[in-house]
């Protein structure tokens, strides 16, 4: 029994089939991809995980936890957090801040009305965001205003944004989508380190192959909505199905 | 059921304006993406035309009119309009009291420059701006166009009336067999309707049959792809902010007789339009001529003795308490599109 | 200083001795010269002026922190005076029920309307509070005259019931007070040409705003006011946060529209009457003015800003011609009526079209209002000398 469990989940967008009849199982503390042509259904199946789309059949069982029907917040407060393909961050505030407000979430739930005492007063709220900028070496950089931060950095940020509300399922939607060489292989390295380090969950989607087989330990390829072939990288790569399918394409496309 | 007649009729032709000022917010957000509070502006500058217009040919030179005496025996100094001396007596009263439908010849060319200066002056700086921004900087420019008005014309409405022959009105009842004068209708509104009519079919056969049409509902549709085609989209993009000015302005001219101009009649109406128009749907073009007929003749029927009997007061908000409702359960109006102004 | 960082304090500090001092700062021409016609240190006047600056402090907490740009917050202004006198007609003419009670009915009226209002954002949220303050407008106007005076609006009158002070004998107007201190009191001081009116009604109404200012410091500072700058930034972000933006939202709402009940009460307990048109979407358009122009989502905007507009409105509908001819009277006749001629439009009741214009400047190329000015003025200033640009770069949000 995976951490995330996703049974006969289909989902249409008018006459067109989205998402057919998936059924996924993500292993705890595993890093798991989900890879597949454009239009194949995965940033759907994202949506359906965090509470944007809710998918028409199937159920989506977070730790033995229904998620369908329930708003993004709360599916966040039950331990699932989400990275954007472009670094969703709180652009007009420092990046201190950034780091602060998911300390708060975290510490004070969906909603809490705290509006006599200062933030700075929040003594743990400021040690916790600290030491999180620590661990994602941006300490020197917690005054800047978080969209003057390169892009590679507000990915960063957002990692630990995510990160310090102590998740146990961390979905990351093409997280080195229009990144330089070296920013993706930082923030390869940085996502090892935190599955390494800590007992979380990953699942990635991802187009770049060479981020995929860094990281992932199972794989799940999905095409037209339906998955193809769930195994490990190494059985992936020489599988003949996934190379007609998929990997004859991004060569071409990448 | 005459009553129910006659309330549809009162109620075409403010909903006739509602949908001309409505149809050219929409033209304007569509295609520029820009909420435009100084729309209601345009139609009053519309309708102040008319009143220049009419105040134009009656500009007069003294003469003295040996002809006539005081009477003391002395000569009197008669003012006599400079359009008697071009086209004579007859033909000069037949154009003074022609004035407010020669206007529309008068405000189409005005119209579309004052529209031209304001998108290339103004409003082209404010599109990657956030629409918090373009609603202040259009609602600063309605209040300096509406004193600029006021300083020129004064604060009282300015009496304009219809040519002659549309004075009376018009016994509706005696000809659908009621009893006579009980659906009574003055012609000028009658006029009105049908000049709206006219102008909502002209602008959607512009834009469905014409290439041009097509590019600029394309880009309405889809304004970056249809850039990267290498169509210059901008330049048709001002032509429209043209064509929405006129369309507006010309609404005001027509409605000048039904009710005298003054300068602050673009806001009162514009609350209302923009109200017409997220109840149509933003960015939905039948869907603001719909709802500004719709709501027009609603607020003329809520209007009626019987209904405010039951309800009183309900005349001044129905149009609001619609909106309310209609926001809350259909979002995008009666006709909007998906992913119009969601954010 | 009170739990604010030093700069805070200082901010504080300066409002208050503005408030404190408003009868000396406003009254700077003596008696009986030419300029003593713009001399706005009269109690009317000043009382609007920080009357307004609640209203604008409120609108900001709004607009300012979370983005929501309300059309219709005069509607709350209206229901808190039509609450106010009410209190004044049935209970006593002590302004502090009246005052707490219009807090407390605005509150409530902006739980209603921002409860549907904020389902929608952008400019459907606009909108939908635009309609919902004409509604209360044509409402007031009409149905409602019972309650609201329709259009000859509602005064305290000699047989109304009061039911804590007593009667009233026959011919005895009744006036505000506050325990005992009637509003209407004034002290004049005499310093040679000068004359400075210190008058009870303004400095209760500053000592409200300067309260309400401390407030709007606390609230900016809190975890609460940084979650409300979040949901501006970002709301996606803030959804997958686990952060629920609506209660956020809807709180920022109803502490704005107390305030607006606030500075609507306060204004019956200056004047003691209140008319349908206070709730006008004019006046709504006006509190937005003031914040922009002072610079929204800056703590001392509003209130600058507020100032600016009642002070400006006040002298520059003063100037006529006669006053112009003066200024001009050394020049040489041809130009005297020339630059008559082109300054005539704009003052006196022309001041609607300069401040049009002043608006349409600020939101074109001062989006940060009067505060970004100053603080550009500031740079330009420091730039001068090289020693001091290291704290250049750093501009806090919130300031």
């Amino acid at each position: 029994m995976g951490i995330l469990e996703v049974k006969n989940v289909g989902k249409r967008f008018g006459g067109l089939q989205a998402l057919g009849d998936v059924n996924l199982s993500i292993a705890e503390n595993s890093v798991h991809a989900i890879i597949g042509p454009n239009g194949a259904g995965k940033s759907t199946l994202l949506n359906c995980l965090v509470g944007k789309l809710i998918p028409d059949t199937g159920s989506v069982m977070f730790d033995g936890q229904s998620v369908l029907g329930r708003k993004p917040h709360e599916i966040n407060q039950m331990g699932i957090s989400r990275v954007f393909q472009t670094p969703e961050i709180f652009g007009d505030l420092t990046v201190m801040e950034n780091m602060m407000i998911p300390c708060f979430a975290k510490r004070d739930g969906a909603f809490e009305m705290n509006a006599i005492a200062s933030v700075a007063s929040q003594r743990d709220i400021v040690e916790r965001a600290e030491h999180m900028l620590e661990d994602m070496n941006m300490a020197d950089k917690r005054d800047m205003h978080a969209a003057a931060l390169s892009r590679g950095d507000k990915r960063r940020l957002e990692i630990g944004m995510c990160l310090s509300q102590e998740p146990r399922l961390l979905l990351l939607d093409e997280p080195t989508a229009g990144m330089a060489r070296a920013d993706t292989n930082n923030t390869i390295d940085l996502l090892k380190q935190i599955s390494d380090e800590r007992d979380i969950t990953i699942a990635i989607i991802e187009h770049d192959m060479h981020v995929v087989f860094s990281l992932a330990e199972r794989i799940t390829v999905l095409a037209q909505g339906t998955p193809l072939v769930e195994d490990t990288p190494d059985n992936i790569k020489g599988h003949p199905k996934v190379r007609e399918a998929y990997l004859g394409e991004t060569q071409t496309a990448a | 059921m005459d009553a129910i007649i006659l309330q549809i009729l009162n109620g075409l032709d403010k909903g006739s304006a509602y949908a001309l000022i409505a149809l050219g917010l929409t033209l304007i957000f569509g295609t520029l993406g820009v909420v435009n509070f100084a729309h209601g502006a345009l139609f009053m500058i519309g309708a102040f035309c008319a009143v220049t217009l009419s105040r134009i040919l009656t500009l007069s030179h003294t003469i003295i009119d040996e002809t006539q005496k005081d009477f003391l025996g002395n000569p009197l100094k008669v003012d006599v309009p400079y359009i008697y001396d071009i086209f004579g007596q007859q033909t000069g009263d037949a154009i003074i009291d022609w004035a407010v439908p020669l206007s529309i010849l008068f405000a189409i060319p005005v119209m579309i420059g004052i529209g031209f200066i304001m998108e290339r002056g103004l409003i082209k700086h404010f599109y990657k701006r956030p629409h918090a921004d373009q609603i202040l900087v259009t609602f600063g420019l309605a209040i300096v166009l509406q004193e600029i008005i006021k300083y020129f014309y004064g604060a009282n409405p300015i009496p304009t009336p219809a040519p002659d022959a549309f004075r009376g009105s018009f016994d509706f009842g005696a000809m659908l067999g009621f009893d006579p004068n009980t659906i009574i209708y003055p012609y000028w509104r009658l006029v009105y309707f049908a000049f709206a009519a006219v102008i909502i079919g002209a602008v959607f056969a512009f834009l469905q049959f014409t290439t041009f049409g097509m590019v600029v509902r394309a880009g309405m549709a889809d304004r970056e792809t249809v850039g990267l085609l290498g169509i210059n989209i901008d330049k048709r993009f001002t032509i429209m902010f043209g064509i929405a000015a006129a369309v507006a302005g010309l609404a005001g001219v027509m409605y000048t007789p039904i009710n005298s101009p003054n300068y602050h009649m673009g806001m009162d109406f514009l609350v209302l339009s923009f109200v017409v128009v997220v109840v149509g749907g933003m960015g939905s073009l039948p869907g603001a001529v719909l709802a500004g007929f719709l709501l027009g003749i609603l607020e003329s029927f809520a209007s009626m003795a019987v209904v405010l009997e039951i309800l009183p007061g309900i005349n001044q908000i129905i149009i609001y308490l619609v909106a309310i409702i209609i926001l809350l359960t259909r979002p995008r109006g009666l006709m909007g599109r998906r992913g119009v102004m969601e954010e | 200083m009170f739990g604010l960082t030093k700069r805070d304090s200082t901010l504080l500090i300066i409002v208050i001795l503005l408030t404190v001092l408003a009868p000396f700062i406003l009254n700077p021409f003596p008696e009986g010269s030419a300029m003593a016609q713009f001399n706005a240190g009269y109690p009317d006047l000043m009382q609007r002026l920080v009357i307004f600056g609640i209203f604008a402090i409120g609108f900001n907490i709004l607009f300012g922190l979370t983005g929501y740009l309300s059309f219709g917050h005069a509607a709350f202004l209206g229901v808190g005076s039509y609450a106010a006198i009410w209190m004044m007609k049935l209970l006593t003419m002590n302004v502090v029920p009246a005052i707490i009670i219009s807090v407390v009915v605005a509150g409530l009226f902006s739980l209603l309307v921002g409860w549907i209002s904020l389902r929608r954002s952008g400019i459907y949220f606009s909108i939908l509070t635009l309609a919902f303050a004409q509604m209360s407008y044509s409402l007031a106007y009409s149905v409602l005259t019972p309650i609201t005076g329709g259009e000859t609006g509602l005064q305290p009158k000699v047989d109304d019931p009061r039911i804590l002070d007593g009667a009233l004998a026959a011919g005895q107007t009744p006036r505000a007070n506050f325990f005992g201190l009637e509003m209407g009191t004034s002290y004049e001081l005499e310093l040679g040409n000068w004359i400075f009116t210190f008058n009870a009604g303004y400095y209760i109404a500053a000592i409200v705003m300067i309260l309400a200012f401390y407030l709007s410091i606390r609230i900016f500072r809190s975890p609460f006011g940084m979650m409300l700058r979040a949901v501006k930034s970002n709301q996606q972000r803030v959804n997958y946060t686990g952060l629920n933006a609506k209660p956020y939202t809807l709180a920022a709402f109803v502490i704005s529209g107390m305030y607006a009940g606030l500075a609507g009460g306060l204004l019956v307990a200056m004047d003691t009457q209140v008319g349908a048109e206070r709730m006008f979407w004019t006046a709504s358009g006006e509190v937005v003015l003031m914040t922009i122009l002072g610079g929204a989502g800056t703590l001392i905007g509003p209130v600058l800003g507020a100032g600016f507009i009642k002070y400006m409105e006040n002298i520059v509908s003063k100037i006529n011609k006669s006053v112009l001819e003066q200024w001009f009277a050394f020049m040489p006749d041809g130009i005297e009526d020339f630059l008559i001629a082109i300054v005539y439009p704009f003052i006196g009741k022309g001041w609607h079209l300069t401040l049009g214009i002043l608006f349409m400047l600020v939101v074109i190329f001062l989006p940060g209002g009067l505060v970004e000015g100053g603080q550009r003025i500031g740079r330009l200033f420091k730039r001068k000398k090289p020693s001091d640009d290291a704290a250049d770069g750093k501009t806090t949000p919130a300031e």
